[in-house]
């Protein structure tokens, strides 16, 4: 189908009064928990995902994606205003534009972090645009070989490639994996690792795990370092407005940064960091007073927090069109797809045109609704910043055992729930990546299933694998991003150098 | 800002993590489940991989990694840890233990999730318990009605929501 068609009928869905309340409720939300230091988009889709079920799949969907965009740019914000980057992904705006909201310029930080998201969120949704229909035709001659390969190129970007340590992001990605074990094999009907306990037929629910992981994990791992130095907001101070000369500097950075995010995100590379990371370095080496950097320099934000929403839209295309999730949060919007029994893919493209195409273009109108969210607004969103540590934690803590709770009132669950929390404190503890964990639970069962039927069509012969050049070479490449980090070892060090 | 052994060790040659050791243990005995558990299963699959292949997979994997982790403790190589205070953490899990059991036996959800934010709200550092109560009790019973009622969510009941 010509994509301008497609969108525009999508665009005649997305403009329906219930979705449009639907978007709006999404990106009041994501905002809402972007601000909030301890919850990220990924927690709030899988908070949701229990209440939503009964809803309608489409206006969900865009809800969810919704809190995704609505995430990014509230995590701007706390960056902003207090040092301390929610997600390592805001980490570089942290560099920057803590120290312009100390020197009285918080205004402008905000403004060109906000307006930069939406420049960096219109192009990337544009290219999301035309880049999935492209995909999904390239998609549907894949094999079930083919997919599997696809997944071990995640698999190994997402825990290896791009981590601080290959082997911690690795061991939470088998952890992942074991936990996706669990339960009845839908092949031959025989239980694994169920040990008799019948709420261990169905397997693990996936919001019980990231509930637990992301939820009960902070806040363990928030209240045992509470003895460590408080945090301090910074009040916002001056206009809000940017100068003639703000503009000047940030313009180019947002088209920069948008570059960068975009392609890496739409790879199934995974993660934000890198693109913001690339996009600051590349920022302050491009600038015309480089030793701004370091102590407040518009560039620093501009770039990276364009980079940052650009890659969050990259993230949507190998997910809406392959059904193949790279960060912790499409891992969740894969999810609720799954509790809807719609597997994101090609054939969602031709079965479910109006939800896909309604659900891209709900994305251009959530893009504006930030926009007017975040800029006039900002000052309620500070507000949020206010509420005492204590409520925070604790009501944090009550929405997210009632999405158990609602969901399977059980002792065993809301026992799995706890031990998942104590997990969760011990990976942030050590040092383990949290979002491979989600990822092997949720791709590991598809991956197995793609296997074992390209295995069965072969008559049991792995030379199947290989003899696909598609698979052939997507394993070839998983192979290279899994050496390349401990060949490469200096590579991912150029972080350590930023600060 | 003094990680748990750098204070009584003045420079000493690569030192042994022990919380990394136990990791890598750990990550072995999960392998050696998953292989106990692959064994009990039967491989009644004619062509291509039975049930029992992917967690053998997993589980190589596993005990590959769990030597790869057992290396970096050994050398030391982990990242440095703050100190933790385990107080708080108990108190939160006291709460979540508190809230199961209150679940398990019929109390309800506005009993078992107030009790679960006043032991939060007490790990946090707050000690105004009286204060606390009354605001968990009074939140607790607003989320219970907006969802079981208006959004016909089934939230376990218990005396208190039966009065409502």
């Amino acid at each position: 189908m010509d994509t301008f068609a497609a969108l525009a009928h999508g665009m005649a869905v997305a403009v329906q009064p219930m979705n449009l309340l639907y978007a709006l409720i999404g990106v009041f939300l994501g905002t809402a928990v972007g601000v909030l230091p301890g919850i990220g988009p990924a927690l709030t889709v899988a908070l949701l995902l229990p209440v939503t079920y009964k809803l309608d799949p489409g206006g969900s969907l865009i809800m969810f994606a919704g809190i995704y965009y609505g995430g990014m740019y509230g995590g701007s914000t706390t960056a902003i205003l207090i040092n301390t980057p929610g997600e390592s992904a805001s980490m570089a705006t942290a560099l920057e534009g803590n120290k312009m909201a100390k020197a009285g310029r918080g205004g402008p930080a905000l403004a060109t972090s906000a307006i930069g998201s939406f420049v960096a969120g219109t192009i990337a949704t544009i290219g999301l645009a035309f880049l999935a229909p492209w995909l999904v035709d390239f998609a549907v001659r894949f094999g079930p070989e083919d997919y599997f390969a696809l997944m071990c190129v995640a698999f190994v970007t997402v825990s290896a490639t791009f981590g601080d340590s290959p082997i911690r992001g690795l061991t939470s990605l088998f952890i992942g994996l074991t936990l996706g074990l669990i339960g009845i094999d839908k092949l031959t009907g025989q239980a694994r690792l169920a040990f008799g306990i019948p709420e261990l037929l169905d397997g693990v629910e996936v919001t019980t795990l990231a509930v637990g992981l992301f939820a009960v994990g902070e806040a363990l791992y928030v209240a045992s370092r509470r003895h460590h130095a408080e945090e301090k907001l910074e009040p916002v101070r001056g206009s809000l407005w940017m100068t003639k000369e703000d503009w000047q500097r940030s313009w180019k950075p947002w088209l920069r940064g948008t570059l960068f995010g975009f392609p890496i995100g739409a790879l199934p590379a995974g993660g934000a960091e890198i693109p913001t990371f690339l996009s600051y370095s590349t920022e302050r080496r491009l600038a015309k007073h480089p030793e701004e950097f370091g102590k407040g320099a518009i560039e620093g934000v501009a770039g990276p927090e364009a980079a940052n929403n650009a890659s969050a839209a990259g993230t949507l295309v190998p997910l809406l069109t392959l059904g193949l999730p790279t960060s912790a949060t499409a891992a969740m919007m894969l999810a609720g797809f799954q509790q809807y029994g719609l597997n994101p893919g090609p054939l969602l493209f031709a079965e479910r045109p109006d939800l896909v195409w309604g659900l891209i273009a709900s994305l251009f109108i959530a893009n504006v609704m930030l926009l007017v969210l975040n800029l006039p607004l900002v000052g309620l969103w500070v507000r949020l910043l206010a509420i005492p540590q204590p409520w925070l934690y604790a009501g944090i803590l009550v929405f997210a055992t009632m999405g158990t709770i609602a969901a399977k009132p059980s002792v065993v669950e809301l026992s799995m729930l706890a031990g998942f929390g104590v997990m969760g404190f011990l990976m942030r503890r050590f040092d383990f990546p949290i979002a491979p964990v989600v990822i092997g639970l949720i791709l590991g069962p598809i991956a197995e299933s793609q296997l074992r039927r390209a295995l069965a069509i072969s008559l049991g012969d792995p030379i199947v694998l290989l003899q696909s050049p598609m698979s052939a070479t997507l394993l070839g490449i998983a192979v290279i991003a899994l050496l390349a980090p401990f060949v490469l070892k200096g590579l991912g060090r150029f972080k350590a150098n930023e600060d | 800002m003094t990680t748990e052994e750098a204070s009584n060790s003045p420079p000493a040659p690569p030192r042994i993590d022990r919380a990394g050791v136990v990791i890598a243990i750990v990550l072995a005995a999960l392998a050696a489940v998953l292989l106990w558990d692959a064994s009990q299963l039967q491989a009644t699959t004619m062509y291509g991989m039975g049930p029992q292949a992917m967690p053998v997979i997993v589980a190589v994997g596993l005990i590959i990694l769990a030597i790869a982790n057992l290396i970096d403790a050994l050398r030391g190589n982990l990242p440095p840890r703050e100190s933790a205070d385990p107080k708080p953490v108990l108190l939160i899990l006291a709460g979540l233990a508190l809230l199961i059991a209150i679940i398990g036996l019929g109390g309800g959800f506005i009993l078992a999730t107030s009790a679960l934010f006043v032991t939060t709200s007490a790990a946090f550092g707050r000690r105004a318990l009286v204060t606390d109560t009354i605001i968990a009790l009074v939140m607790t019973t607003l989320i219970y009605l907006a969802f079981d009622r208006l959004l016909t969510l089934s939230l376990p009941a218990g005396p208190l929501e039966r009065l409502l």
